[in-house]
């Protein structure tokens, strides 16, 4: 979470601090009164949009709440949660596919984005074709590209067709999403395929930022490719490589959309995750008390891991 | 792009190399698209039959518009392109002033409270807002609202069936405060005391010198807020009734009736993502070396 | 006026006609239409009713009407008893002995077949009297995927939603089972994870474990009008394009005897009246209108779906007594059964399509139908049984 943090470390030390100028405490007091007033707008839209919505979750997890009822709503206390880590299997299979998705969405797209970037900034005509190319699934609906990779994961489909001619029929496919072992699979090759080029961008900004002399000094000490990347890029990119992490994971543990429109959590809640069974609770089967409770559980686990991630990459020095 | 000054030549075997990957992955992020695009010139029996093998992306057999003409038939795309860009521009325009002040307020200024609201904002962006909807929605219809009645202004409450509720909702973003106020911290604060020596107010010293300079970053969260408004399809489906103000994703439905018109679905969407295509092509080279440029780095 | 037609515009066409006629047939009610896509219906409908901004006319899909009715957004329909007693038993929407919706036509599934393949694989052609019973299917399923097909049998499990209740719970009621114990209404135990489920629900998932069915798309009849597969378990709205490309040999043949007669779901879109409509007389003047045998005749030609009232049928080009498409008001009369009208339907429905798909992916039968049964029960108790 460094990238998060530093805004404001850097903010902070950015700020004027009281010693590096004479204030008189009017400039003090006007810089504070416009200092609300220009974030007032923001604060105030996340306030009645956001922060209130959340809040009214965080209540009606508490209560037997429904969307449709003429019974009354009263609280309940702690039964939701209880029902969800005691009575819901499907919550605790979809508590591990959205961790599993996450777990390898986030190196994979990292990865694959990073070399997308390293090859999209050589040195080379063309390449900002490519690197247009690359990034118009990220400007494609996601729910267009749901509906068009279901027709692509078809048993008789495109990918299928495509592995036979490739293997020369020794390996004829499965039926990607029927298969409770590939269903998982198949949407994270999506998921990536549609958002890497994203951050693509982010790291191809990073690579940008490297000064070319160190490249220079590097070649000079006789490294290679490998020993410029691994002492020159990488060691460049740390920044980047929070924000890519941070973005990326936030992402993927909110997988909706794709099981939405592709697979509505089956076969037998192989790729149900925590948002998409939140919302086929409380909003499908309109139990909004436990669909809001679901959803405490999950902004909990979102935090814990978004902490957990900036203890690992917090600063060393 | 980063071309260094005495970076040597690549060799020719290894451009080749770059080429060959380069190539092969274009094949692999393109595909799909150019299924869908040829798809939508195609008739529904043929598209499910050319699915399987390479016919799938070559225009042959029966082509036709006639896809683009029924879509023209069942869904009034010309009203909902125009409802999906008012949206659109004015979540992306409003979008920036607002975020872009408070991104200057929290990096550049001291005031009470700083941190607190630093803080949450940045705490929205673990919210998903599929998990929001419902209470969202609640929320709405109890918000208090102006409506003309008989030629009098008076009070009414709820949001739902208009443009406000697909609107307002989405104009301020954690995520866009936060690029705005990483970038706009790089630039030197010293600019900032020499304006407030010659005694400009502080919203002069954002409007005269932040956003002069903070092109990049204007670009980037522009983009970056476009495609999620461009892409609303959950909330306008909830909270809008009235025809005349949908959305272009809403229209997506119109096409599973009892039996999914395959071919309209495929010429809709085609002309539903062109636009945003030719948005991100105009901007992408702003776009690219804004992100560059920007406080992305952390 | 709300419909779910959005999409659909020869369902459009019909209404505008009609709704043009009513508002030139009197001058102190105007009716506006505004037309929703169906996939977000319920959704649009449940928004609007928290925000009290319903309109006096909404149609529904016929099984969410008990739950529309006991959260309070319908009122009692009222019309002529004469009128309702002329329409078809299941288009005509009951929760608790009182009428709440009644619809314009009814649709039927039956099992899609040509002739040609059936002779010469030397299949019986059932009838309406002497329906295939289970062992005579499974040997005629048997038969054709030997013959050569990959997949024989189309059951239609690419689709989603309340597809799966309307399709399999009457092939679950034709076994003995059942969506809850329609007695009560309080309990699903005994009805959906009793002996006769679990029989049902193993010939299911072996119907795809063997091959006979599959899940692959496209959602509606295509692979049938390309003989990819011989048998096909649809809808009365897919059969003009059938007819269209098989013409003669198209056979339209009853469900399939699971045990206790053949089964097909009753109670497709139906109208009502919002409970906090203004304009009930309005409302009402305008839905005995819409009722006219003209409207009803021109709803089914241009949907292809059978029309509510014997008069209209007489009139229709498909449903007449010799037309083409006869069979399935035959069919509909004979065999449907409405899905239980309990405010409950919805989990009940959405539990069902869960159990039934993880079922077909291969889940354990019994321990599947009693997670199902523990949620639907849970979900009654919440409720305090939905008011039964």
């Amino acid at each position: 979470m460094t990238a998060i943090s530093s805004p404001e470390r850097r903010a902070a030390s950015a700020a004027p601090g009281p010693v590096s100028r004479r204030k008189t405490r009017g400039d003090l007091r006007s810089e504070r009164r416009a200092g609300w007033a220009m974030a007032a707008p923001a604060v105030l839209l996340l306030l009645v949009f956001l922060i209130v919505p959340v809040v009214l979750g965080f209540v009606l997890s508490f209560t037997n709440a429904r969307l449709i009822s003429p019974e009354p709503t009263s609280f309940t206390g702690f039964d939701n949660f209880v029902r969800a880590f005691t009575a819901d299997p499907t919550f605790f299979r979809s508590l591990l596919n959205t961790f599993a998705f996450a777990a390898v969405v986030v190196p994979v797209q990292a990865g694959l984005g990073l070399v997308l970037a390293i090859l999209v900034n050589q040195k080379i005509r063309g390449a900002v074709a490519f690197r247009v190319v690359f990034f118009i699934p990220v400007v494609t609906s996601i729910v267009v590209v749901s509906i068009l990779w279901k027709f692509l994961y078809q048993p008789d489909g495109l990918i299928n067709s495509f592995l036979d001619s490739i293997t020369f029929g020794a390996w004829q496919g499965t039926a990607w999403l029927n298969n409770p072992s590939t269903a998982l699979a198949a949407i994270i090759v999506l998921s990536v395929w549609q958002a890497v080029g994203f951050h693509m961008l982010i790291w191809l900004s990073g690579l940008q930022t490297i000064p070319g002399e160190l490249y220079e000094a590097a070649r000079i000490d006789g490294a290679g490719t490998w020993r410029q990347f691994r002492d020159v890029t990488w060691p460049g990119l740390r920044p980047t490589r929070v924000f890519v992490l941070i973005t990326i994971t936030i992402a993927a543990l909110g997988l909706f959309v794709q099981i939405d429109v592709m697979t509505q959590g089956g076969p037998v809640d192989s790729t149900s995750t925590l948002v998409y069974h939140a919302v086929r609770m409380g909003y499908r089967q309109q139990q909004i008390g436990y669909g809001s409770a679901l959803s405490l559980v999950f902004f909990v686990l979102v935090l814990i891991v978004a902490l957990v991630q900036r203890f690992l990459t917090r600063d060393k020095d | 792009m980063a071309v260094q000054k005495g970076e040597r030549v690549l060799s020719r075997r290894r451009r080749l190399w770059i080429y060959l990957a380069m190539t092969g992955l274009a094949v692999f992020f393109l595909f799909p698209l150019v299924f869908m695009f040829v798809s939508s010139l195609k008739p529904d029996g043929q598209i499910l039959s050319d699915v399987g093998g390479w016919r799938a992306f070559l225009p042959v057999g029966d082509i036709s518009v006639d896809n683009y003409s029924g879509v023209f038939d069942r869904v009034p795309v010309g009203r909902f392109l125009l409802n999906s860009v008012i949206v659109t521009t004015v979540v992306v325009v409003a979008g920036l002033v607002v975020n872009s002040m408070a991104g200057f307020a929290l990096s550049r200024m001291r005031w009470t409270g700083r941190g607190v609201v630093l803080g949450v904002v940045i705490a929205t962006l673990i919210v998903p807002f599929e998990t929001i909807a419902v209470p969202m929605v609640y929320w709405v219809t109890q918000l208090p609202t102006l409506v003309f009645e008989n030629g009098w202004i008076a009070y009414d409450f709820g949001w739902l069936d208009t443009y406000e509720v697909q609107i307002i909702p989405f104009i301020a973003n954690g995520f866009s405060v936060f690029l705005f106020a990483q970038y706009f911290k790089t630039i030197p604060t010293a600019i900032d005391e020499a304006a407030r020596i010659d005694g400009a107010g502080w919203f002069t010293i954002y409007r005269r010198i932040a956003v002069p300079l903070s092109g990049p970053a204007f670009a980037t969260v522009a983009i970056l807020t476009f495609l999620p408004a461009w892409n609303q399809y959950l909330w306008p489906s909830m909270v809008v009734q009235d025809e005349d103000l949908r959305p272009v994703m809403v229209g997506m439905q119109y096409f599973f009736q009892e039996n999914t018109a395959w071919g309209e679905v495929m010429a809709y969407t085609s002309m539903i993502t062109l636009p945003v295509l030719v948005v991100f092509l105009a901007f992408q080279r702003a776009f690219v070396s804004s992100v560059a440029a920007s406080g992305v780095k952390g | 006026m709300w419909t779910h037609s959005a999409g659909n515009p020869g369902e459009i066409a019909v209404y505008e006609q009609l709704i043009s006629d009513f508002n030139a047939s009197q001058t102190r009610y105007e009716v506006v239409q505004e037309d929703f896509p169906q996939g977000s219906y319920n959704e649009a409908v449940t928004t609007a009713a928290a925000a009290r901004k319903l309109p006096c006319l909404l149609d529904m899909d016929g099984p969410v009407m008990p739950n529309w009715a006991w959260a309070g957004y319908l009122q009692p329909l009222g019309l002529p008893d004469d009128l309702v007693n002329s329409l078809l038993p299941t288009t005509v929407g009951r929760y608790k002995a009182t009428v709440y919706s009644a619809g314009y036509w009814e649709a039927a599934l039956a099992i899609f077949a040509r002739k040609s393949v059936l002779d010469k694989n030397n299949i019986r052609i059932p009838t309406v009297d002497r329906p295939w019973t289970l062992d005579e299917f499974d040997a005629a399923v048997a038969t054709l995927k030997a013959s050569g097909y990959r997949t024989p049998l189309d059951l239609g499990a690419a689709d989603k939603g309340e597809w799966w209740s309307y399709a399999y719970s009457p092939m679950l009621q034709s076994t003995g089972g059942d969506l809850v114990d329609r007695a009560s209404m309080k309990t699903a135990e005994g009805a959906l994870n009793g002996p006769d489920a679990v029989k049902f629900f193993t010939w299911f998932q072996q119907a795809f474990e063997k091959g006979w069915a599959d899940n692959a798309g496209p959602i509606g009849n295509q692979r049938f009008i390309d003989d990819a597969v011989a048998l096909s378990y649809t809808g009365v709205w897919n059969a003009k394009a059938a007819l269209d490309s098989v013409g003669d040999d198209l056979l339209i043949l009853p469900p399939v005897d699971f045990g206790k007669g053949p089964k097909i779901g009753g109670g497709s879109w139906q109208w009502g009246i919002s409970a906090g409509c203004k304009n009930v007389d309005g409302a009402r003047e305008y839905l005995e209108f819409s009722f006219q045998d003209k409207y009803l005749t021109a709803f089914a030609d241009s949907q292809v779906v059978i029309p509510s009232t014997a008069a209209a049928a007489k009139a229709s080009k498909y449903f007449s007594d010799n037309a083409d498409l006869r069979e399935f008001a035959v069919l509909s009369q004979k065999f449907a059964l409405a899905r239980p009208a309990t405010p409950g339907y919805p989990v009940i429905s959405s539990s069902f399509e869960k159990a039934a798909k993880d079922i077909m992916s291969g889940a354990e039968v019994k321990s599947t139908l009693d997670a199902a049964v523990r949620a639907i029960d849970a979900d009654i108790a919440s409720q305090n049984g939905y008011g039964f």
